[in-house]
């Protein structure tokens, strides 16, 4: 509450100091990540920018993450910064709804963005118009212990069949083939997420977030399908539904279980816990449905003007110097992520590497479920899907209960 | 004339003196009751008409639309809100409880024996720690890897082996019960944890109430031949009536406020299955897949009547006591 007060302030502070100064070169830029690698890069792309234009005078503003979601709520309407940071998909939807957020089409034309952005633009874009600029984005897929894998003679699987005979393998020694933690639900989304864009693809994945398509729907059912039979071949670990996502790592750093559907950010976790680059590794999401495209989840973060702005002039010169792609490399080497710009290049840690090869190729790119799908969808769908790894005999319930929800949702 | 008007005033002032006073004194209370609780109920009220997602657009104006009693027709089939409704019912019944068990603590309690006041004053600590703090540490020992539940369950039925790799770990024959992640028993854990600060806070509320229990009654009782449950019940309970009554509306309260620990232990999980009303308008509207202000305050005003019948109820008797007494 304090952190949120204090942005409040922070950002009515910086808005007043605007009011009062002459000059015309002043930016506002509200940001939210106070982990030490992400604040620190970003600082450094801000003093670069400080540097390439003198005339400007950069007020930062960075808090909580959490903070963050709940202050950008009021201050867009309030007391708008001239740059903040925002996720795009289904989660800037509201604010682009209200008319908040500005739309960039020129930018992006300018920049050359069609082209070297093309394949988050997509995400970027509602109601026809493109809306910010995404600095960083990372992939999600299958996390595993290598040393287990080689212990044990397997190989990383291409397709659905030879990940459930793993299954078989690790489970034939005591080790439970998936790891999770889904207390706070989201981590459950993402596998189906990639259940439901390798049995289906992505058109239905966006057709099932947009609302188009039922829950009930055979395809959908399919997924489920295919889910139950993960969780009976390849099992997940006992009381998944008490532990976050760190406690699903603490069960992976032992040994007790061997894979991860994860995203990129957990590796980090993965260290801390005492593994090394030998004993973990990543695989692309095998193939379900053969012949299917594969899409990937891959979540970006991006930089929005709000259309309350003050200095919309230089609000777009920042926007677009966050998406050069030398800027773009050396922010995401620092942080572990990958850069959206297609002429950056990659950090060379092998996940980043591994990675970018797995999105550059992917036929669309996912931002996740509980950002491409409105929140009161993404809320019930998350907690079905929890309720389904728990249970897995109360499908038919909770698939109409979603399409309940969904026609509340979406009228 | 003129004096006579003054004075006739001045004297209206001074033979109404008494009766004006108190809402002088009121009138600062009365202001700020009225603006941090009255008029945020009313517009409580008022928002549950409205279907809005808690935006203002670029002129400041709501992004909100009348919908009319659309929310708490979606509420009636909403099966969460049921759940909820369920949820508050159980920990109405069981939060009482601590009503008879800080009763019998409090009477265990009541004795001149060395110490006392350490054992009186550890009884009374839950209730002076953060329900956060309560929710956080009966969240760990209900915890399946880690708690004391699963240390004492591991003790049964597990045992320690070397896995794949050579790590430690732990087999069960049967899996620790992971009690917070169950749909039948989460809510049941988080009552049992709420009922420990709730007990202690009857306790004191019992402890002071014995101390006022009339020696002379006892006395007398005890010469006509009372003693254990008939003494209890005929003479001491009698006179600890006010004290129930408190105790009986502290908890109602208490039980129907209930967020904190849901909040922390739980966030309403598995899957829903622990929400109350108060936790599931925190949900709907304000957590950060929330965005739905009105149907939030629709949850509010069906917590707010709920809560109306038992305060009323409680207003009425007290005034009822009150007019007896006088």
């Amino acid at each position: 509450m304090t952190n949120t007060l204090k942005m409040k302030i922070g950002t009515f502070a910086a808005t007043t100091m605007f009011a009062a100064s002459a000059f015309a070169g002043d930016l506002v830029i509200t940001f939210d990540d106070l982990n030490p690698d992400p604040k620190q890069a970003f600082e450094e792309a801000v003093a670069a920018f400080e540097a390439a234009n003198p005339d400007i005078n950069v007020t930062v503003n960075n808090g909580d993450r959490e903070a963050h979601k709940s202050a950008i709520r009021n201050f867009l309407s309030a007391n708008p910064p001239d740059v903040t940071s925002w996720y795009p998909g289904n989660r800037m939807g509201p604010f682009v709804d209200a008319g908040l957020f500005e739309p960039i089409d020129d930018l992006w034309a300018e920049n050359n963005l069609n082209e070297d952005m093309a394949a988050v633009k997509p995400t970027m874009s509602r109601n026809g118009k493109t809306w910010g600029v995404p600095y960083s984005y990372y992939q999600w897929g299958v996390y595993y212990r290598k040393d287990i894998y080689d212990k044990l003679g397997l190989s990383e699987p291409k397709t659905w069949g030879e990940l459930l005979s793993n299954c078989d393998a690790l489970k034939g020694v005591g080790v439970t083939p998936f790891t999770i933690g889904t207390k706070y639900l989201w981590t459950a989304a993402g596998v189906f997420d990639y259940l439901n864009l390798r049995t289906n693809g992505y058109d239905v994945h966006n057709a099932l977030t947009d609302g188009k398509i039922k829950y009930t729907d055979d395809r959908i059912r399919a997924t489920f399908a295919n889910w139950e039979e993960m969780l009976d071949r390849c099992s997940f670990i006992d009381n998944h539904a008490s532990m976050d996502w760190q406690g699903g790592v603490a069960a992976f750093a032992n040994g007790d279980a061997g894979m991860y559907v994860m995203g990129n950010f957990a590796v980090g976790a993965m260290r801390d816990a005492g593994l090394t680059n030998d004993q973990i590794d990543f695989f692309q999401f095998p193939e379900i449905t053969p012949g299917l495209p594969m899409a990937e989840e891959a979540p970006a973060d991006a930089f929005f003007i709000p259309s309350g702005a003050k200095n919309k002039e230089d609000a777009k010169k920042f926007l677009a110097f966050v998406a050069q792609a030398d800027i773009q490399s050396k922010w995401n080497s620092a942080i572990g992520q990958l850069p959206p710009n297609s002429k950056a290049t990659v950090g060379d840690d092998k996940f980043l590497q591994e990675g970018f090869a797995v999105v550059s190729s992917a036929a669309g790119l996912a931002q996740f479920y509980d950002r491409d799908a409105p929140a009161a969808m993404a809320s019930e769908g998350m907690k079905g899907f929890q309720e389904f790894m728990l249970d897995p005999s109360k499908l038919d319930a909770i698939l109409e209960r979603l399409d309940q929800v969904q026609a509340e949702v979406y009228k | 004339m003129q004096t006579d008007i003054s004075h006739t005033q001045s004297s209206w002032m001074s033979r109404h003196k008494l009766e004006i006073a108190p809402f002088i004194f009121l009138i600062p209370a009365l202001f700020f009751f009225f603006i941090y609780v009255v008029i945020p109920i009313l517009q409580s009220l008022q928002l549950s008409l409205y279907a809005w997602n808690g935006l203002y657009d670029g002129n400041g104006q709501s992004t909100s639309t009348f919908i009319g009693l659309e929310n708490y027709r979606t509420l009636w089939v909403d099966p969460n809100f049921w759940i909820s409704i369920k949820n508050n019912i159980l920990w109405l019944f069981l939060y009482m409880l601590s009503v008879p068990v800080g009763l019998m603590i409090a009477i265990f309690l009541n004795q001149t024996v060395t110490g006392i006041r350490i054992y009186k004053s550890l009884f009374f600590f839950p209730f002076v720690i953060s329900q956060v703090v309560v929710g956080l540490i009966f969240g760990w020992f209900y915890n399946p890897d880690f708690g004391i539940v699963a240390k004492v369950w591991q003790f049964f039925f597990c045992e320690e082996t070397i896995n794949f790799i050579g790590n430690k770990t732990v087999k069960c024959a049967r899996p620790v019960p992971d009690i917070l992640s169950s749909a039948d028993y989460a809510t049941y854990g988080i009552i049992f944890a709420g009922l420990w600060p709730q007990v202690a806070y009857c306790v004191i509320l019992y402890l002071t109430g014995l101390n006022n229990v009339a020696a002379d009654q006892i006395e007398a009782g005890r010469l006509d031949g009372a003693k254990g449950w008939k003494m209890l019940w005929y003479v001491v309970l009698p006179q600890l009536r006010p004290a129930t009554f408190i105790a009986v509306a502290v908890t109602v309260i208490g039980a129907l406020r209930s967020f904190d620990m849901i909040a922390i232990m739980t966030q309403g999980g598995p899957y829903g299955m622990t929400n109350v009303l108060s936790h599931y308008m925190y949900e709907v509207a304000i957590s950060e897949y929330g965005e739905r202000y009105g149907y939030g305050s629709a949850v509010a005003t069906v917590l707010f009547a709920i809560m109306m019948v038992f305060i009323s109820y409680f207003l009425w008797r007290m005034y009822q006591d009150e007019r007896r007494g006088a």
